[in-house]
């Protein structure tokens, strides 16, 4: 997040507080494992999960990330807990040597998901000061976000990014691949496979007239669909140069934040000409006054 | 008897957090039929169930198969007896690292790599971990990344240092008696 996923984390941060979300960052996190470390120990894995839930339990707080795979794989490892004692009863003794305890209490969100439930497409349009009026935009929800047994949304035609990115003004295209996945957990090792999945949904989205492509704020669909473009355009001679704008960037841009406070500047394909049009309009006075106004 | 006490593969396989339902599966091959990346696997998904539950241990393990698998969890989603493949797959993976296989892609020292940065770091350290993982398997594919990682690199978004995270020790700590319990 703090890293390649800058972008998405910075945009986020930026849009809390128009959006009346107090963020608090876990103290001193450590990774979830994802699925690589499923793939080389499961029990280990749940416990390295088990200790951020046990943080996140300190805190009394929902426990949000925007990542997709910490998401089902933090929501997994707390069903595990819960249903799997000889599994329970390993995780409790190694969390109970660091000091630490899980009782199962934390609630696990996505980002998108407390946008579109707390706040909801409908407030959201109140708050829009630059309509993003005829922007045809593809939206990507990506995998683990809307797969089961923790999707979000429908896990085959997700429509969540879809209806908040229209109320901020933009129009959605058919994307049928917008649920589809990107690759991304093997693009370093199996490069030709995930180009391969990113070319097609670049190609999707492009031949459904989209401008731009919105995507879920996971770090690794952003990284793998803005980032790796080049590597898709050098393998298929291709000419893409298709923005990819996290849906909380876009949330950014319709709020009334400059280009920079959007968190748009980390993007590898720039997005500044395709928005210059609306950062160029005279913002229009919001519906409601939002806390910071 | 297979290793670790289990008395046929299918059992050692089920034993691991969440693949316990694999027994339950009716080989309808919805999870083939679904998966992303499917004509890249030796055997694919639903055949690899059936390769567990007939023993075809070191066929199976020795294949490519598994492997390719994206975590996108589609075979899950849709999957009627709800056994959740993909995380067969993965416990899979386990068993294939742990007995020393040497299944043809590099995936198996990305995986170990990636893990091995959360052990040192307590995150993973994207740039070490990439620098590490191309010099184990095959430096002169890193070329090919490296327009790629110079543009993150000057959109900061690739740090060349790692970040110090206090909660390492106590993730180790966690990680040693996982290991000492028996933990696999």
């Amino acid at each position: 997040m703090e890293a390649t996923g800058a972008p998405v984390e910075e945009s986020i941060k930026a849009i809390a507080k128009p959006l009346d979300i107090e963020l608090l960052e876990l103290e001193d996190w450590t990774c979830c494992g994802s699925s690589p470390f499923s793939g080389v120990n499961k029990v280990k894995a749940v416990g390295i999960t088990a200790r951020v839930l046990a943080q996140a339990e300190k805190t009394g707080l929902d426990l949000v990330t925007p990542c997709s795979s910490c998401y089902t794989i933090l929501r997994e490892a707390d069903d595990l807990i819960k249903d799997d004692h000889k599994l329970a009863e390993k995780v409790r003794e190694a969390l109970y040597a660091v000091g630490l305890s899980y009782n199962g209490t934390v609630k696990v969100r996505h980002i998108i998901e407390v946008i579109y439930h707390d706040i909801g497409p409908d407030n959201l349009a109140l708050k829009v000061v630059r309509p993003l009026t005829g922007l045809k935009v593809a939206c990507y929800h990506g995998c683990q976000q809307v797969r089961p047994d923790y999707g979000l949304d429908d896990s085959e035609l997700p429509d969540w990014i879809d209806s908040l990115a229209k109320s901020l003004g933009a129009e959605p295209v058919n994307f049928p691949l917008k649920a589809r996945c990107c690759g991304s957990s093997l693009v370093i090792s199996e490069s030709d496979l995930a180009l391969d999945l990113i070319h097609k949904l670049l190609q999707n989205a492009l031949d459904n007239g989209a401008q731009c492509m919105i995507s879920t704020t996971c770090p690794l669909c952003h990284t793998a669909l803005d980032a790796y473009q080049m590597l898709v355009n050098s393998k298929f001679k291709a000419g893409f140069n298709m923005p990819i704008i996290a849906i909380t960037q876009l949330i950014g841009i319709a709020l009334g934040l400059d280009f920079k406070a959007a968190a748009l500047g980390g993007n590898i394909i720039s997005p500044k000409k395709l928005l210059d049009p609306y950062f160029k309009a005279k913002p229009l006075a919001a519906k409601v006054e939002s806390v910071t106004s | 008897m297979e290793k670790n006490g289990h008395a046929t593969f299918l059992d050692e396989v089920a034993s691991i957090p969440a693949c316990d339902k694999i027994n339950e599966c009716i080989q309808c091959g919805v999870c083939s039929g679904s998966c992303t990346t499917a004509e890249h696997w030796e055997h694919p998904p639903r055949k690899v169930i059936a390769m567990v539950r007939a023993g075809m241990k070191d066929e199976l393990l020795k294949s490519n198969s598994v492997w390719f698998c994206v975590s996108c969890y589609l075979c899950t989603a849709r999957c009627p007896r709800d056994i959740k493949p993909a995380n067969i797959m993965h416990g899979l993976e386990s068993i294939a690292l742990r007995e020393g296989y040497k299944p043809p892609t590099s995936t198996t020292t990305m995986y170990r790599t990636f893990a091995d940065s959360i052990v040192q770091y307590g995150r993973v350290y994207e740039f070490g971990m990439m620098f590490t993982y191309f010099l184990k398997t095959n430096p002169l594919a890193a070329l090919r990344m490296l327009p790629m990682a110079l543009s993150l690199l000057t959109h900061r978004r690739m740090p060349l240092t790692p970040k110090k995270v206090k909660g390492k020790d106590e993730l180790n700590t966690i990680l040693n008696k996982l290991a000492s319990g028996g933990g696999r």
